[in-house]
């Protein structure tokens, strides 16, 4: 555990799911200190110098965010997002499950800040001991007069309540989340007007990550300058072809080399052969980039994004085309069906994807594939779920067009005959 | 069918105080009916409907946009097996064919003895345990083919 840890030393072990065990480990001081010594103005003033930005995707500088939340007006609300359906990212969960106090005192710290007296945390459903552990965090915490009627002695209230989604990834999606917590289907509502100004119920709406507010307890503790010197730092959710897949607390800006390395690289005798920096929806990063800083700016230039900060590692026994295919499927199932790009593109790209995988590819199908791939491009879908599919794929066409081709041309993948070549010399 | 037992529609009824518009109170009652009956018959859409006071037409488009509401019987159990990218790379594949095998029947459909509901799952945000699979409340991994099948066996016989 490096020392200097500000989350994970919360998760590791025994975790500090355990309200005594999280009190022991310094919990609640900074939301106590935040709201007995700091002004809420003063708050969002170490929030921005911190550097915080979201961590469920958009990267959206948070400090700034809460800003556009209007002072006057009487009711306004903390949603937390713990929809956590991104491909391959697991960070969420695990500090649920395992540090759920420090998100309810992200959630006290972030509520004082802009005025709310009410928190919603949106989590999946199929996250149950998520839920479970939340629920009792948040339980024992207003045992404790840290939720509840005048919190820490002082003048506010905070009631947190724990809600569980019903199945649908476009849930994670911020406007459909409020749809969603509003009893309706999960389809993404037309932006402006921002949830800070229009969010749940029409109210002003902080919609903040898991994993952005539960940086908040070391944001206040350490200060902005010591919590920015540690990189900031940021949980990488690290999947695939490494020996300890896991979540990771690392600096934002660690090559993508180290990220591997603290998963404990590569299977013996394997090669790296490509990997999403940020989750599915991230274009497919290849060798020359393994020293690429993992940072939202380094990773743009590169062409591809941090995203949710879910590295997923393929080595040399993957079929890219595979991959991609499963990437696609999981947008076709997923579209929630409001726009046509989306719908009907995930649709066709997905019974091309079939041809090729089962011997019936055609010559012209990868010119179809870049076509319909252009036609979900800048700004044709509604959200960014169909903008999601894009990035990978071209990138995939662009890397390893020759697999997509030898499919195409034989009816088999390269990939695993080199395989079965290798296993059975001279065969 | 069963109605509602009366602490269940109690339940339902004071749902709606913990938000601002009772419609937000929907999800939660149709999983409080859910618990009750095993999955969610028309009646059961009715009361939900008559309880929060929401027009019926709302509630069937509601419980039939999320994959955890079930408009038809599910089995006892619920097995989700994840076939997304970590555990795609980790043999997801090999297992779904194993499952199939296992269980005589295709993702989507409940075996005759109405003791397995078999779905592919997208990610379950549990990738450090790739291959994983959900039964119910529980997670599973990293899973080989003979894990499965006593996992097959425990549950089977419960
Ligand atoms: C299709 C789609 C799915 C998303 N899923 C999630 C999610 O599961 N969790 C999450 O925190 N943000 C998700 N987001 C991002 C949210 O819309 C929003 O930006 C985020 O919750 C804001 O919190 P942050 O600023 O703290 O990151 C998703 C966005 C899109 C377009
Ligand atoms: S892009 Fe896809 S998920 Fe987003 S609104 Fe359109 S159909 Fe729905
Ligand atoms: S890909 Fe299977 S749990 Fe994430």
């Amino acid at each position: 555990m490096p020392a200097e840890s500000v989350l994970l030393r919360f998760m590791e072990g025994e975790g500090t799911a355990d309200l005594d065990a999280y009190l022991r480990a310094g919990g609640y001081a900074a939301a106590r200190h935040a709201l007995t010594a700091l002004t809420p103005e003063g708050v969002i003033d170490i929030v921005d110098q911190s550097g915080l930005r979201g961590k469920g995707g958009a990267g959206f500088p948070t400090a700034r965010k809460w800003k556009f939340i209007p002072r006057g007006a009487p009711l306004k609300y903390v949603v937390v997002n713990g929809d956590e359906a991104e491909p391959c990212t697991f960070k969420d969960h695990m500090l649920l499950e395992r540090a759920p106090h420090l998100l309810v005192e992200g959630i006290i710290i972030a509520a004082y800040a802009v005025g709310a007296r009410k928190a919603y945390v949106y989590v999946r459903r199929e996250g149950y001991l998520a839920r479970e552990r939340l629920r009792q965090a948040v339980a024992a915490a207003h045992a404790r007069g840290f939720l509840g009627r005048k919190i820490f002695g002082t003048e506010m209230d905070l009631d947190v309540v724990v809600h569980s989604g019903a199945g649908a990834y476009i849930a994670g999606e911020e406007t459909a989340l409020l749809e969603s917590l509003e009893g309706r289907r999960a389809m993404p509502r037309q932006r402006p007007p921002f949830p800070a100004v229009f969010g749940l119920y029409g109210r002003p709406t902080v919609v903040n990550n898991v994993e952005t507010l539960s940086h908040l307890p070391a944001v206040i503790r350490l200060g902005a300058e010591a919590y920015r010197a540690l990189g900031p730092p940021a949980l990488f959710s690290v999947s695939g072809h490494v020996r300890t897949p896991g979540v990771y607390e690392l600096p934002l800006g660690t090559p993508m080399r180290q990220v591997i390395a603290a998963a404990g690289g590569l299977r013996a005798g394997r090669r790296f052969k490509a990997a999403f920096p940020g989750g599915s929806s991230s274009a497919i990063l290849t060798a020359e980039h393994l020293d690429v800083p993992m940072d939202y700016e380094p990773l743009r230039a590169a062409g591809s994004m941090l995203g949710s900060a879910s590295l997923i590692v393929m080595d040399d026994t993957t079929c890219i085309v595979r991959v991609v295919a499963r990437a696609v499927a999981f947008y076709k199932e997923e579209s929630c069906g409001k726009c046509t790009p989306c719908r009907e593109g995930t649709y066709w790209l997905s019974q091309i994807f079939d041809r090729i995988l089962t011997g019936r590819g055609r010559a012209e199908d990868l010119e179809l594939l870049a076509h319909i791939s252009r036609g979900m491009s800048n700004g044709a879908c509604f959200c960014l779920l169909g903008e999601s599919v894009p990035p990978s794929l071209e990138a995939s066409l662009r890397h390893f067009r020759h697999e997509y081709e030898y499919h195409i041309r034989t009816g088999r993948c390269d990939v695993e005959e080199a395989l079965a070549a290798a296993v059975v010399p001279g065969a | 069918m069963p109605p509602l037992p009366d602490e269940a529609r109690d339940e339902i009824r004071r749902l709606p105080d913990h938000y601002e518009q009772r419609r937000s109170a929907l999800l939660p009652a149709l999983f409080v009916a859910q618990r009750e009956i095993g999955w969610l018959p028309p009646e059961a859409l009715q009361e939900v409907a008559d309880l929060l006071d929401l027009p019926l037409s709302d509630v069937t488009a509601v419980a039939s946009f999320y994959r955890f509401f079930f408009l038809e019987p599910p089995g006892r159990h619920l097995i989700l097996l994840c076939t997304n990218l970590a555990c795609l790379l980790n043999g997801a594949e090999g297992l779904r064919r194993h499952l199939e095998e296992r269980l005589g029947i295709r993702p989507g459909q409940t075996t005759p003895d109405g003791a397995f509901t078999f779905r592919e799952s997208e990610c379950l945000a549990a990738c450090h345990l790739a291959p994983m699979l959900m039964v119910d409340r529980e997670r599973f991994g990293p899973l080989t083919p003979r894990a499965v099948d006593e996992l097959l066996e425990r549950y089977r016989a419960r």
